[in-house]
């Protein structure tokens, strides 16, 4: 069965690296490290994993900087290779665990941060024990190869393949009959997504700035309109489609990224002083993560504010003289676990994926083996007026398709379609605007 | 030789390209036959002696007033108001109208013993004025003898302590005035009446009052009911104005005003071909606009605009009259009448218009895609008395780069009325609802009050500007603008004039007729 598996290979590292330098994030894939191979199922690590054949699995802006070589090397021992990668899935579960009420063939969504407890760790780290997982630093010990969620780990497998992955019991969601697989590929982005919203503290009639529009900012916008309430939610979103989006999610002003100051200094009726709004916004969510988001974050977030990273950033050159001047709090987001009020993330998730019908973020669908023009078209989701781009694992191509017809099949007729999208429109790249990432 | 009044021609075969201005330079284009183009008169002659005119309207004043000189008394607190840089356009030559009347009235003011004298520039919630530009509005001696004294003014309509509510008028409009006009014993006024919208009470009870005067009748209602604000006989923005005026004078405020008109020589002998009628361009005519529209079309906008507003017109005086407000803005209004009426044979289906780099709110600045929509749909639509030149339902089609630039200190409110609001909505009864977040936005205040910034609420006003020619018109086209702003406008884009004409004729039908506004130099068609 076919499969995409990440090796570790210096040199191809280095090769996608100037790919996706010359050509564009996403066009890492053809020079680097990823290829397609032919696999056989993961062994089972134990009796309490199940095995799954991943239906849709979505591309993630940590899975692009993955394939173009662009990944912070602070997680290089946090992952074990070969690894196939695709943490965001929703597939059919062939063989449910030992003694779990889920019936084989049931839809799953995989949680897929590998915690103590698929690790067989004894006792769980206070973390794990308190249902925490995305604070788990066993991420490199117990019976496993190391690897901080699935889609990063040798023993596991991931949602890039036709062969199927293996997840523990603790790791698998059912999927409600009434969600579409679309909604269902959603959860998972959508749950670092509420934890992200959920962290930035939003209290009753905040001025909240979210600075991104991608996957992940569109979510936290739609998480932050359903499980808070602040009273002015404000969005920066460098393209049209996006802006739409936001919009209809619940942002009361969408703006191009470089506007999104202006608008918070509309809102807080702020002065400016060194380049910076005297009042601003109570939160800013970072959903892109880059030296210039953060630091635009900083520019119009509230002396005593939080600015929360949503999107993952990796080495950046920042002033933080701003910061520790306005003593603004800086919180970093990461995965999911269990929220304030005991609720699981994946839980309200499901519930925010439902409400805001998230799957109309799946744009298009690929077959694996076009895995180079899908990672091309995720690299350039919002100039292409997409959002999420994802594989379909079981699809096979069709045979002898003239060049001119070769468009990825799209969403299922009837789905909603992101406003504004026009597949293949062109644009220019600008820093601070770049998609957000969520390993 | 006395000047030729204003002309229509009728475009025929034998017709030469028609000029249009399009920003920061000007381009000649074919207009269909049957077109039809207006000329404005051509400049009437100036007053030979404008020293001695201004000292016999002085001495000579209109209505009940008396003469300057025995309103003046030591002792007195006199204030001199002037209108700011917005007028005239483009900026004169030195000596200003404003220069010449008002160092006639200090002459006096000092004959008679006046020591206590402000001078006070009426800017409304227009932006400062530049040490630069009040030196050439005034002078270099009143600007010396004033200004580092502290008493050269400019009309502060943020400061609570500087302000003086006199009271609502009979429709419940608050008059709200600089307290040094209000309290002084005597108010002149000297205006430049470049267009019939200007002057008469239009001059005190705009130029000093504040936000919560203006609001009255800078708002859609207003403007919607102004056919035109030109014609102050037709337009509820002068009937609101009349109202306060008649307010503060039943105050006790007692104002001299003083009205100057200018006659229409715009441009200087190397431009002189932007105000000929182009089959009687000579060959130093058609070599001046190719080489300066090549210049032009070669040269960054930047340094385009530099050279453009470096531009003195060489108009001049050609009348002064000096007395009690409304007897003085009759006679001033038939001066300009005199000047700029062009008598019309009936509305056309599409009237063209070429759009200039300069509008009252761009001086040294800008033009940024609201002031281009307001120059066009709210200025020259608007050019008119009787019936617009365009039919209703009709189409306006403006040439115009309508870059999405803005001047940041200047303009800033204007790029967050572009993004935020124009992004949700044109409806010029719409915007209302946001308007008094930007009148009030402490941002705004403070660039109005400390920097050279109009003042928060301006942008509204220049969207309530459009508001009649937006209800007249079937559609707007832009030739040669940039594609998104148009359409952020409201408006839609054409990349030539043939291509503006199609999209018209999908509005008013095929073979419409044709009107092109041959401006500027300014004039008032007068529709029968």
């Amino acid at each position: 069965m076919k499969a995409l598996v990440f090796e570790r290979a210096v040199a191809r590292f280095a090769a996608a690296r100037v790919a996706a330098t010359l050509r564009g994030s996403g066009h890492g894939a053809a020079a680097g490290p990823l290829r397609m191979v032919d696999a056989d199922q993961p062994d089972l690590p134990g009796p309490a994993w199940g095995r799954v054949r991943p239906l849709l699995a979505g591309i993630c802006g940590s899975d692009l900087a993955t394939v173009d070589g662009a990944s912070s090397r602070y997680f290089e021992e946090m992952v074990s290779f070969p690894f196939v990668p695709g943490h965001e899935v929703v597939g059919t579960l062939e063989q449910p665990p030992d003694g779990s009420p889920l019936a084989a063939g049931s839809r799953v969504v995989i949680e897929p941060v590998i915690g103590c407890v698929p690790r067989g760790v004894e006792p769980p780290c206070p973390a794990c024990a308190a249902g925490d997982t995305g604070a788990c630093q066993h991420l490199a010990v117990g019976h496993l190869s190391p690897g901080l969620q699935i889609g990063y780990c040798a023993d596991t497998g991931g949602g890039w393949s036709a062969a199927g992955l293996v997840a523990h019991a603790s790791q698998l969601h059912a999927v409600p009959d009434g969600l579409s697989d679309e909604d269902a590929v959603m959860v998972e982005p959508t749950a670092c997504a509420v934890h992200g919203a959920l962290a930035a503290e939003v209290a009753d009639g905040a001025c909240v700035a979210v600075l991104g529009a991608g996957t992940l900012g569109l979510a936290t916008v739609a998480a932050l309109r359903r499980l808070s309430d602040p009273g002015q939610l404000l969005v920066g979103a460098r393209y049209p489609h996006q802006r739409s989006l936001a919009l209809e999610l619940g942002a009361d002003r969408a703006v191009e990224p470089d506007q999104l100051d202006r608008s918070v200094r509309r809102a807080t009726r702020s002065l400016r002083l060194a380049g910076q709004v005297t009042a601003g916004a109570d939160v800013v969510v970072d959903c892109v993560g880059s030296s210039a988001s953060l630091a635009a974050s900083l520019a119009m977030v509230r002396p005593r504010g939080r600015v929360v990273l949503v999107g993952m950033p990796g080495r950046l050159h920042v002033d933080l003289a701003p910061l520790w001047h306005r003593q603004v709090t800086l919180a970093g987001t990461y995965a999911y676990g269990l929220e304030a009020g005991g609720r699981r993330t994946f839980d309200l998730a499901f519930d925010v994926v439902a409400a805001a019908g998230l799957g109309r973020l799946v744009s298009a669908r690929y077959p694996l083996e076009r895995y180079a023009e899908a990672l091309a078209h995720a690299g350039a989701a919002g100039r292409r007026g997409a959002v999420k781009i994802v594989f379909e694992p079981g699809q096979r191509p069709p045979r002898q398709v003239p060049p001119d017809e070769r468009a990825p099949r799209t969403v299922a007729s009837g789905a909603p379609r992101p406003a504004g999208g026009r597949s293949g429109a062109g644009g220019t790249r600008r820093s601070g605007t770049r998609k957000g990432r969520t390993p | 030789m006395s000047p030729r009044p204003g002309y229509v021609l009728e475009v025929d075969r034998s017709t030469p390209p028609t000029l249009f201005w399009h920003g920061e330079g000007y381009r000649l284009e074919r207009l269909p036959q049957g077109s039809r183009v207006v000329y404005a008169p051509e400049p009437i002659e100036p007053l030979a002696d404008p020293v001695a005119a201004v000292r016999h309207a002085l001495d000579h004043p209109l209505g009940d007033s008396q003469p300057l000189r025995s309103l003046l008394r030591p002792g007195m607190r006199l204030t001199i108001a002037f209108d700011d840089v917005s007028l005239p356009l483009p900026p004169m030559r030195r000596p200003d109208n404003r220069q010449l009347v008002i160092e006639q009235v200090l002459d006096l003011a000092a004959e008679a013993g006046v020591d206590d004298v402000v001078l006070i520039a009426a800017l409304a919630l227009h932006r400062r004025m530049t040490e630069a530009e009040l030196r050439h509005a005034l002078g270099d001696r009143i600007y010396d003898a004033f200004a580092p004294h502290g008493l050269l003014r400019q009309h502060d309509a943020e400061d609570p302590s500087e302000l003086v509510h006199l009271g609502t008028t009979d429709q419940g409009e608050d008059v709200e005035l600089s307290r040094r006009a209000a309290e002084s014993d005597l108010l002149v006024y000297v205006n430049i009446n470049l267009v019939a919208m200007d002057g008469g009470h239009k001059s005190v009870a705009t130029g000093l009052a504040s936000y919560r005067s203006l609001r009255h009748h800078h708002n859609a209602h207003t403007m919607r009911h102004s056919r035109s604000f030109m014609d102050q006989h037709r337009s509820e923005l002068h009937s609101s104005n009349w109202r306060m005026g008649r307010l503060i004078a039943a105050s006790g405020v007692r104002v001299f005003q003083i009205e100057t008109t200018l006659n229409n020589d715009a441009f200087p002998e190397q431009f002189r071909f932007l105000q000929r009628r182009e089959w009687e361009w000579s060959a130093r005519d058609r070599a001046a606009f190719v080489a300066s529209s090549a210049a032009l079309a070669r040269t960054p906008a930047r340094l385009a605009r530099s050279v453009l507003h470096g531009i003195a017109g060489p108009h001049r005086m050609t009348s002064v009259q000096a007395g009690e407000v409304e007897a003085v803005h009759a006679v001033t209004t038939g001066h300009v009448h005199a000047q700029q009426l062009v008598e019309v044979d009936g509305q056309s289906d599409v009237l063209t218009m070429g759009l200039p780099y300069i509008s009252p709110y761009n001086v040294n600045s800008i033009m940024n895609p609201i002031l281009v929509a307001c120059l066009g749909l709210g200025y020259f639509f608007n050019l008119y008395r009787g019936r617009p030149l365009v039919r209703e339902g009709g189409v306006l089609i403006m040439s115009h780069p309508t870059r999405k630039a803005f001047h940041p200190g200047h303009h800033p409110s204007y790029i967050d009325f572009y993004e935020e609001i124009l992004a949700e909505t044109t409806d010029p009864a719409e915007i209302h609802k946001w308007e008094e977040a930007f009148a009030t936005d402490p941002w705004y205040v403070h660039l109005y009050r400390t920097g050279h910034a109009y003042h928060g609420v301006h942008p509204f006003y220049m969207w309530y500007w459009c508001a009649h020619a937006l209800d007249h018109l079937g559609a707007v086209v832009v030739v040669g603008g940039e594609p998104s702003t148009v359409r952020r406008l409201g408006f839609r884009p054409a990349s030539t004039l043939a291509d503006a004409l199609e999209i018209a004729a999908d509005v008013v039908g095929p073979s419409p007729s044709v009107t092109h506004l041959h401006a500027p130099p300014l004039m008032i068609a007068d529709v029968r």
